[in-house]
């Protein structure tokens, strides 16, 4: 919304600076979004006139002028201006001055040898409206040395407020005076409007077929009108916030929607045939509005037509055909209430944005239809003369006569300030609110402009933001005794243990986009219906993610491209198995590329290794370590999902039932559809398939039991086939004894030289902690004797000799 | 000059010309060994009578000391000289670079770390953290929070929907964490005192929006919190989380449908280049909005506004990570940009703590 502050002055009358008021209506709620004070921005541009103009020694299109200035020192001054010839006033800026239309402050200059003591300047350097080609050109009598934009009286200060969509009221400039002279900054000026009576019947009638759409409409005819261009008062009233005067009749609409927020419409008598009825459009109907476009329409949009079709989309814009021009003679003018809804929809299907919409969406005040109607024809008459005929009121311009019992308590309660009783009342009754009683209830009727305020709480926040928001005391909250216990819940505890675990392990945090393309989804099994958006913002962001993979994968591959070919990304964050709250999950996912490996990444001198399946192992287990899942309890099985390698995948698992996660290299034809170079490694975890620890009453952990005997470590080798799993040596060799094998780890493992082409050669180191007492060599040598029996009976093997 | 003397001498000069330790034992076998000189001396001492022994064995046994304590000191110059040698030959190229150990590579996102600090902060204030799903229903995300039908926020233009179900019902991705709000008080009676962090959606996409982005929220709910405390949480948190000693704010009325009276509030900062100084300079920065719980939504999540009041508040996580750490680019944030991340990202040891501080 934007005024002037003169218009500000016709309903407020203040001695208040701009920066005042400005100040006051950000803090009332009318943010003050920019002010263009033209005053303060051209002060420096005076008034000047060419003495002498000659032509420029070394350019033929530049003219050398001087220029006096109103002091007894004329400048010299290069002009390029076609118009530039002595005796013209025109405006001069000198060095040192902002040129607001160019961005640049003009210095002293040497134009092609010639000094250039400043500038004279076109109405578009200064920022105003370019009406010819070349500098401003000033009559004879303007004062030389003056002010230019004081003289020209266009230094009229604009300020353009943020409204918020609940102040329909203050979509006029009375409904911001108002607020204003509520807030003490002034007293309000808003004349009563006197009905004017009409000298013959409105020879045209009205049918609304929907009072849902069109709740009111009233209508008159003014015959015998002059039409042409708007006084001066209003015209300048017009432009100075961007709006372009039209004709009379045209301007006075436009002038009552931004002065009291009642947009209205009128049609050129000659030009409706018939009666006019409000209906909906007719599927497929269409209307040459006023801007030039035509709209086809449907029956979800609200009309007013006449016998030759569509005249006018209600409440957003007139038609094209039934416009008034200067040849206007008899105008119908319409004031109506519209559903806001169905404005809203409309607008925004149709792509309008008029200034009729934005005030019908948020609704207009009801109660001022007819002397919305009266003021119109009141100025229709003082601008174009005419008579006007009675008026037409279909509907009801009603009131709905809200009444709140309201507690003068509660502006405590709430907003924590203290305001009598008496400024209460006064803040109200400034607003427009009637108050009846002197508490502790009070009634307080709300006015016909406000439909924002419907209940108690709305009250107080009418007396808190003009009493004043600053003055609300900051309070202390202190936590009380609540009890010191973590606050966040345990997949928060395991997401972020997570983040810090796998970072820890050298890889770089990404964030992606919880959506991504339909093929990339159905790799990782998702682009299931229920999870593909209706309205997605671009076809790559459609569908919900199954996996983390996909965003990451993409992420990889881009960084490649930008010549990172080693790196090692991960992400944590929600995915969608299905549509329901239970459906969505948090994974920790990561990927390896080139030499990011557990080691380190890149090349290097101490030695660099291609990134491999088991360093994403590494990092699924490292998330599990750091989310608190019980290690000893996973289990490893061949194989993975199936947008892994088969051969170089695996799956971590509690029982087959709970699968945690997988990790392995990513399947060639998972890189092919997502379009990325390989090898990839990648691993998924899911942190809400980690079962819950046990709740302990205390945090003492169990008792250390150091033993008092020394561990004995025993080295096995053993030849088995090539497919057999290491995993498989160190369950059979552990499970011997399981109280006195405590370890067992696999320190070697060798394909080559010296083994069967389909063996290898696995060796194991076992240790072995005595319980009660130091086992004697013979004991020691049963137990390694039924390690090898166990081992080799498990994995069909032999001994290493 | 005695024979004994010039023995003495001798070996003595035999010692300390002695190049190295193997030549040093072959003088010292020669002297002291089972044939050495002295050890063949001090053989004849049983052939002498009882006088003679008493003088002449002082006298070999003298020599004896000399000859042992030359040899030890000789040897601890050689084995001091040897090994002085070889750590001379032993040398490293200590200039040799190292390679970034995995803490040093590692990087935690700008946004996790700011999760982590806002959390940190709260928790403190006795704040729980709440989190709800990203798919919701109308009624959650709208309908509760006194979102009028016919509200422009929800149509397709700003919220994401998916396809309708059999029944007409259309769930979205939620555009605020409201919808948490409304779970919580819908499942947990007065007092409530919680933030609601999570992603959120609108179908908006330029430069300074994306479709996808983060908020955290606040509420209490209680029998007496009021306008005062929500300006002392705020004021408090915005100098936690800017780690300065004061900040200055500025409440505004505003407008939205889920509080009444509702706040906006602005920060004062000053501008200088892509770095934001706060508690100083002209300009007006608008980082939240704010309200008291509007009655409306009480009601409909079960609570009495007759007996119950509360407030709420919302901000964009990426936006105060953006200006406390002077990101320029919001979209930047979801590119996954290795040479952003690093830049931008936190080590995994740089965990916020209030103790510690939230980001030093």
């Amino acid at each position: 919304m934007k005024f002037s502050l003169s218009w500000l002055k016709d309903h407020l009358e203040t001695d208040e600076s701009l920066e005042k008021l400005a100040d006051k209506l950000t803090m009332i709620g009318l943010e003050v979004e920019h002010i263009d004070d033209k005053a303060k921005l051209l002060k420096p541009f005076t008034i000047a006139e060419i003495v002498t103009a000659e032509k420029h020694p070394n350019a033929d299109k530049l003219r050398v002028c001087t220029v006096n200035v109103g002091d007894d020192k004329p400048l010299q001054i290069v002009c390029g201006a076609p118009n530039a010839h002595a005796g013209l006033k025109t405006v001069l800026a000198r060095p040192g001055t902002y040129i607001p239309g160019k961005d640049f402050t003009i210095g002293l200059g040497n134009i092609r040898g010639v000094e250039s003591q400043g500038m004279m300047c076109s109405a578009g350097e200064l920022g105003l409206p370019d009406t010819i080609d070349g500098i401003i050109e000033l009559p004879g009598d303007a004062p030389v040395g003056a002010v230019y934009i004081d003289w020209a009286k266009l230094g009229d200060p604009v300020i353009e407020i943020n409204l918020t969509p609940n102040r329909q009221d203050c979509t006029g400039v009375t409904g911001i005076a108002r607020d204003l002279a509520a807030a003490d900054m002034g007293v309000f000026k808003n004349p009563g409007i006197k009905p004017i009576k009409g000298e013959f019947p409105c020879p045209v009638k009205v049918t609304v077929e929907d009072a849902k759409l069109c709740p009111g409409f009233a209508l008159r005819l003014v015959r015998g009108v002059k039409n042409g261009p708007s006084p001066e008062w209003l015209q300048k009233k017009l432009t100075s916030i961007g709006l372009r005067p039209i004709n009379a009749l045209v301007d006075i609409t436009n002038f009552l929607t931004f002065d009291r927020a009642r947009p209205l419409h009128v049609f050129d008598a000659a030009k409706v045939r018939g009666d006019l009825t409000v209906r909906r459009a007719r599927d497929g109907e269409t209307l040459l509005a006023l801007d030039g476009k035509t709209y086809t329409l449907d029956s979800k949009v609200c009309v007013i037509a006449d016998d030759n079709g569509v005249e006018s989309l209600a409440g957003i814009m007139g038609g094209e055909a039934s416009g008034c021009s200067e040849e206007t003679t008899d105008v119908l003018i319409e004031s109506a209430l519209w559903n806001e809804i169905n404005i809203a929809q409309t607008g925004r299907r149709l792509g309008i944005n008029s200034d009729a919409r934005y005030r019908f969406e948020r609704g207009v005040d009801p109660v001022f239809m007819v002397p919305g109607l009266e003021l119109a024809t009141k100025l229709v008459m003082e601008l174009c003369g005419g008579t006007p005929s009675e008026s037409i009121v279909v509907g009801k311009p009603y009131g709905d006569d809200r009444i709140i019992d309201f507690p003068i308590a509660e502006v405590k309660r709430l907003a924590a300030i203290d305001v009598p009783f008496p400024e209460m009342r006064r803040i109200l009754g400034h607003l427009g609110f009637m108050v009846a009683g002197s508490g502790p209830v009070v009634k307080v009727a709300v006015p016909s402009w406000r439909s924002d305020v419907t209940g108690k709480a709305d009250i107080v926040e009418e007396v808190m933001r003009i009493f004043g928001v600053d003055k609300v005391p900051m309070t202390p909250f202190p936590r009380g005794d609540a009890p010191r216990k973590p606050v966040l819940t345990q997949i928060q505890q395991r997401t972020r243990r997570a983040k810090r675990g796998l970072a820890a392990r050298g890889l770089v945090e990404a964030v992606t986009w919880s959506f991504i393309s339909k093929p990339h989804a159905e790799v990782f099994g998702g682009g299931a219906p229920e999870l593909a958006l209706a309205n997605p913002i671009a076809s790559d962001l459609s569908d919900m993610r199954p996996s983390l993979l996909p965003g990451l994968i993409a992420a990889a591959q881009a960084n490649a491209h930008r010549g990172l070919s080693d790196l090692a990304l991960f992400e944590v964050g929600q995915i969608f198995r299905g549509d329901r709250p239970q459906d969505q999950f948090m994974a920790a996912s990561g990927v390896r590329r080139g030499l990011a490996s557990s080691a380190g990444s890149g090349r290097h001198w101490s030695g660099a290794s291609a990134a491999n399946a088991l360093d994403a192992k590494a990092d699924a287990f490292a998330v599990l370590a750091a989310a608190g899942a019980p290690m000893q309890a996973l289990q490893i099985v061949a194989g993975g999902a199936n947008w892994l390698h088969p051969g170089r995948s695996g799956t971590i698992q509690i029982g087959p039932q709970n699968v945690l996660g997988y990790f392995g290299e990513l399947h060639p034809r998972t890189l092919e559809a997502l379009g990325a170079d390989g090898p990839l490694m990648a691993f998924e975890v899911i942190l809400d398939r980690i079962p819950d620890a046990k709740q302990k009453a205390t945090r003492a952990k169990p008792t250390l039991e150091l033993s008092a005997f020394q561990p004995v470590s025993r080295d096995f080798a053993f030849i088995v086939d090539r497919k057999v799993l290491s995993g498989d040596i160190v369950r059979a060799a552990a499970g011997v004894d399981k109280k006195l094998v405590t370890a067992v780890t696999v320190f070697d493992v060798y394909e080559g030289k010296g083994i069967d082409d389909d063996k290898k050669s696995v060796a194991i180191a076992v240790t072995i902690q005595p319980r009660e007492k130091t086992l004697t060599d013979q004991e020691i040598d049963a137990v390694a004797a039924k390690i090898v029996v166990e081992v080799t009976k498990k994995t069909d093997g032999t001994l290493r000799a | 000059m005695s024979d004994l003397t010039t023995l003495q001498q001798t070996i003595l000069a035999d010692i300390a010309n002695a190049s190295d330790e193997a030549a040093l034992e072959a003088v010292r076998v020669g002297a002291l060994g089972k044939k050495g000189s002295i050890s063949a001396l001090l053989a004849t001492l049983g052939k002498m009578s009882p006088e003679e022994r008493k003088t002449e064995g002082a006298a070999i046994n003298l020599a004896k000391d000399a000859v042992t304590q030359a040899l030890t000191a000789r040897r601890d110059v050689l084995k001091s000289a040897a090994l002085d040698a070889r750590l001379a030959s032993e040398t490293i190229d200590v200039t040799l670079p190292l390679r970034d150990g995995p803490a040093e590579l590692g990087r935690i996102h700008p946004l996790s770390q700011t999760w982590d600090e806002l959390t940190t902060i709260f928790a403190d204030m006795g704040f729980a953290v709440a989190e709800g799903p990203d798919i919701e229903t109308d009624d959650y995300n709208f309908t509760k929070l006194n979102f009028p039908e016919g509200h422009p926020a929800r149509e397709m233009h700003d919220t994401f929907y998916f396809n309708p179900k059999e029944d007409g019902s259309r769930l979205l991705l939620r555009t605020h964490t409201s919808p948490v709000q409304v779970r919580t008080m819908l499942s947990q009676q007065p007092p409530i005192r919680v933030i609601c962090p999570g992603r959120t959606y609108r179908s908006d996409s330029d430069q300074t929006h994306t479709p996808m982005f983060h908020q955290v929220e606040g509420l209490v709910i209680d029998k007496g919190s009021h306008l005062g405390h929500l300006k002392w949480i705020l004021h408090e948190f915005c100098k936690a989380f800017f780690e300065v000693d004061n900040v200055n704010m500025r409440f505004r009325p505003s407008f939205f449908p889920f509080t009444e009276p509702s706040l906006e509030v602005d920060i004062q900062c000053r501008r200088d280049k892509n770095e934001i100084r706060f508690g100083e300079g002209e300009d007006w920065l608008e980082i939240l909005g704010c309200g008291m719980v509007h009655p409306n939504v009480l009601r409909a999540c079960g609570i009495d506004p007759d007996v119950y009041q509360g407030f709420a508040w919302g901000m964009g996580i990426d936006r105060i990570a953006m200006l406390k750490y002077g990101m320029a680019d919001l979209r930047q944030l979801f590119e996954g940009d290795v040479r952003w991340l690093n830049h931008y990202g936190f080590k995994p040891l740089e965990v916020p703590t209030l103790a510690g501080g939230l980001s030093t």
